[in-house]
């Protein structure tokens, strides 16, 4: 089975709106994954109902080649976008308790635990108070809790979100070391600079619906607008069957830029040929959208 | 299964751990021992010796008011218009004023005093006066005392009550007084413990920390182990309440049994003193023998001992549990709903209304512990907690309480079931103001 997650035409209602409307997703084995959508358009609830939080209306989930059941809770690790931990409770304590509700044993825990509490080097809070934690800090404690049982599957809403860029690159890659232990991590956002370094997968939903699904590399192509920027020395002929020319810019003497859009498919090299027999060519870059940009595209309408 | 041992086990430590729960079971049974201290006292300071001044210009009372650990009485024969003037100043607590005609005109009796006349003064004065009058009255009319006391006999009734197995001796005083308290017990123990349950699950709520939960747990489980948790705080609370008490009683009652003594045969000197010299002698005789004290809490534990105390313990842990179960369901309903402490309010009032009108009917059924209105109360499971624990002690027909006890278990799993559908909806339903008519459209929703 090469896929961890198979959602299946999910429907979900609440009392006086949809929230996600037949909705299919296949999230590959080993790969983080990036489920992406303006808020309010049915993240949230998807999550929920991997985690069996709720249950759909229509449709199935599957679960490492099974149907969702209540023993895969164990091999979930879920980090939700609202997050907390019980503030009078110390430190160790919680997060014994949490890691014995995800099925381990005591001394399985403690072994976990103390693992962890090494890498992050926070041996001296475990007879804490959570409320004498700063906000960073209990985000850590939070991250330590939803990884401690090993789960093959790891959903993090808004993962970042709190943390102070050194505490963000340290998740960051906690993040892909679990990756490359071969956990699967579903990654939920609006952050896009962290998608577009973190994410080999995306979705979109927008509006309940899923509106965008595939390989980072593959969407970005569906997207590339066939513009490429180059810099060059001489005169370009305004007037030709492949390429429009716009924004032409002197930006040193003797040296233009200018932004291409081509007409016809050709292929960079075919451009490239042209160009290089009419100018003298400096530099030449293929314009790839952005996942911002893609994202905006498709959520703003103009998709 | 284990989740739920395992959330009982948190919510029970972290409970039990707490400083405010240790600081109640020790300073509960304390202000108990101080409460009792303060009647103990208050009953022996009361007896604060009056001065009495007596204007007697009939002549006939001048020995006739004995002095007692109440009263001090002085006789002068001055003009009462006199005494009046003098009487400010004087020391003297009240005034009497008996008039010459007093045979003729029993109502020209007065009594003066600075701040309103103490209704035991008043009593005094006119059971001492009438008593004479009468005695002057059947003298005249040929009776002597001593006809008299050969008239009067004492009729002590004794209270049995007639079941199935036989006679058997009721005490409705020790009844009323067990039931009551048992029933005030479980009213207030409903309402701590069922805050308690609705205070956790909107801590939790508030803090966020029950999404992390339900990822691992059903919301049910996490609900009815609060629920368990909380009940065994409550358990835990009160084994220790009575085990303290019970110490801080048998030291304190030491202490206090010790004064009582010594109050108590000096009062009991000043009332031997009042009879004639030969009773007065048996008296004394007859106190040495027995100990008077003794035989005040005899009394108590020969009625207690009329009482179903099986039934009456059994019962209690029963209904005490059956109905924290019902209510805390609800009360956790109410703080799975809600964000913050001030919208509870709208919605404790229809749980809390049942309670306190348990109680106050509680009132009327203790008089009448077998009416309609004590059986129908004491079947409908949201009163009978109360209502039945006030009956048990009266005996009550073993069918009535297998059909309460029946009809609490309904109850409370259809409490427990409704208040687990709003639950569940309720703890992920965040920064939204809820409605009645919201909660009940939760009922209905799917998984």
């Amino acid at each position: 089975m090469s896929n961890i997650l198979e959602v299946q035409n999910i429907v979900k209602n609440y009392s006086n709106h949809r929230a996600l409307d037949d909705v299919s997703l296949v999230v590959p084995k080993g790969i983080i994954f990036g489920l992406l959508g303006p808020n309010g358009a049915g993240k949230t609830s998807l999550i929920r109902i991997v985690n069996q939080i709720t249950g759909p209306d229509e449709g199935h989930v599957i679960f490492n080649g099974e149907p969702l059941q209540e023993k895969h809770i164990y091999q979930i690790g879920y980090l939700p976008e609202e997050r907390g931990l019980y503030k009078k409770m110390k430190v160790g304590e919680q997060l014994l308790y949490l890691a014995r509700l995800k099925g381990l044993s005591k001394s399985e825990a403690m072994d976990k635990l103390r693992y962890w509490f090494e890498k992050f080097d926070i041996k001296t809070w475990w007879e804490k108070n959570v409320e004498d934690l700063s906000k960073g800090m209990q985000q850590k404690i939070q991250f330590v809790a939803t990884v401690l049982h090993e789960p093959k599957l790891i959903i993090l809403d808004e993962p970042f979100s709190g943390f102070d860029p050194i505490n963000a690159n340290l998740i960051k890659d906690e993040i892909f070391e679990l990756k490359e232990k071969g956990s699967t991590i579903i990654f939920s956002t609006h952050r896009m600079e962290s998608v577009e370094e973190l994410c080999d997968h995306v979705a979109l939903i927008d509006k309940s619906k899923k509106v965008l699904d595939g390989p980072k590399s593959k969407i970005k192509e569906q997207f590339k607008s066939d513009t490429y920027s180059i810099t060059y020395q001489g005169e370009l002929d305004l007037n030709n069957e492949y390429f429009d020319i716009s924004g032409i810019t002197e930006i040193e003497s003797e040296l233009n830029a200018a932004t291409l859009k081509l007409k016809t498919q050709i292929s960079s090299n075919e451009l490239i040929k042209r160009l290089i027999s009419e100018v003298e060519l400096k530099s030449f870059k293929e314009n790839i959208p952005s996942m911002n940009d893609i994202f905006i595209r498709v959520v703003s309408g103009s998709f | 299964m284990k989740n739920i041992l395992l959330i009982i086990q948190r919510e029970y430590l972290t409970r039990v751990r707490k400083k405010s729960f240790i600081i109640m079971t020790v300073v509960g049974p304390l202000l108990i021992g101080v409460m009792y201290g303060l009647i103990f006292w208050a009953a022996l300071s009361s007896i604060d010796q009056k001065k009495i001044l007596i204007v007697d210009k009939s002549g006939l009372f001048s020995n006739k008011f004995k002095d007692s650990k109440e009263f001090k009485y002085q006789f002068i024969t001055d003009d009462i218009d006199k005494a009046k003037k003098g009487f400010k100043g004087s020391g003297f607590d009240a005034l009497v004023s008996i008039p010459e005609n007093i045979l003729e005109n029993p109502a020209g009796v007065q009594i003066f005093a600075e701040k309103g006349v103490p209704l035991e003064l008043q009593n005094r004065v006119e059971q001492s006066i009438e008593s004479e009058v009468e005695t002057i009255r059947l003298t005249e009319a040929g009776i002597t005392k001593s006809v008299l006391e050969n008239a009067k006999i004492n009729i002590k009734s004794e209270t049995i009550s007639m079941e199935d197995g036989g006679e058997k001796k009721s005490s409705s005083g020790a009844a009323t007084g067990i039931g009551y308290f048992c029933a005030f017990l479980i009213y207030i123990s409903v309402f701590i413990y069922g805050a308690q349950v609705m205070r956790g699950i909107m801590e939790e709520k508030t803090s966020r920390i029950v999404e992390v939960i339900i990822s691992s747990v059903k919301p049910f489980q996490l609900m009815i182990g609060k629920i368990i948790g909380v009940a065994l705080v409550g358990l835990t609370q009160f084994t220790l309440w009575i085990v303290l008490s019970l110490g801080v009683m048998t030291i304190g009652g030491k202490v206090m049994g010790d004064k009582m003594m010594e109050s108590q045969s000096a009062i009991s000197q000043s009332q031997i003193s009042n009879l004639p010299p030969d009773a007065q002698k048996m008296a004394r005789e007859q106190m040495k023998s027995s100990g008077a004290p003794n035989i005040v809490p005899q009394e108590i534990i020969g009625a207690l001992g009329t009482l179903p105390v099986a039934t009456i313990i059994i019962g209690f842990l029963f209904y005490f549990l059956g109905g924290y179960l019902l209510y805390s369901a609800m009360f956790g309903a109410v703080g799975s709903a809600v964000d913050s402490d001030t919208d509870t309010q709208q919605f404790m009032l229809p749980i809390t209304i049942p309670i306190i009108a348990a109680f106050v009917i509680a009132q009327f059924v203790i008089r009448d512990p077998n009416g309609s209105l004590a059986f129908w109360t004491s079947m409908i499971p949201f009163t009978s907690p109360i209502i039945m624990m006030v009956r048990i002690p009266f005996g009550v027909p073993a069918w009535q309480i297998i059909l309460s006890i029946t009809l609490l278990i309904g109850g409370f799993i259809f409490t427990t079931w409704v208040a687990a559908r709003i639950y569940r909806v309720g703890i992920l339903m965040y920064g939204k103001k809820v409605t009645w008519k919201e909660m009940m459209k939760w009922l209905f929703y799917k998984g």
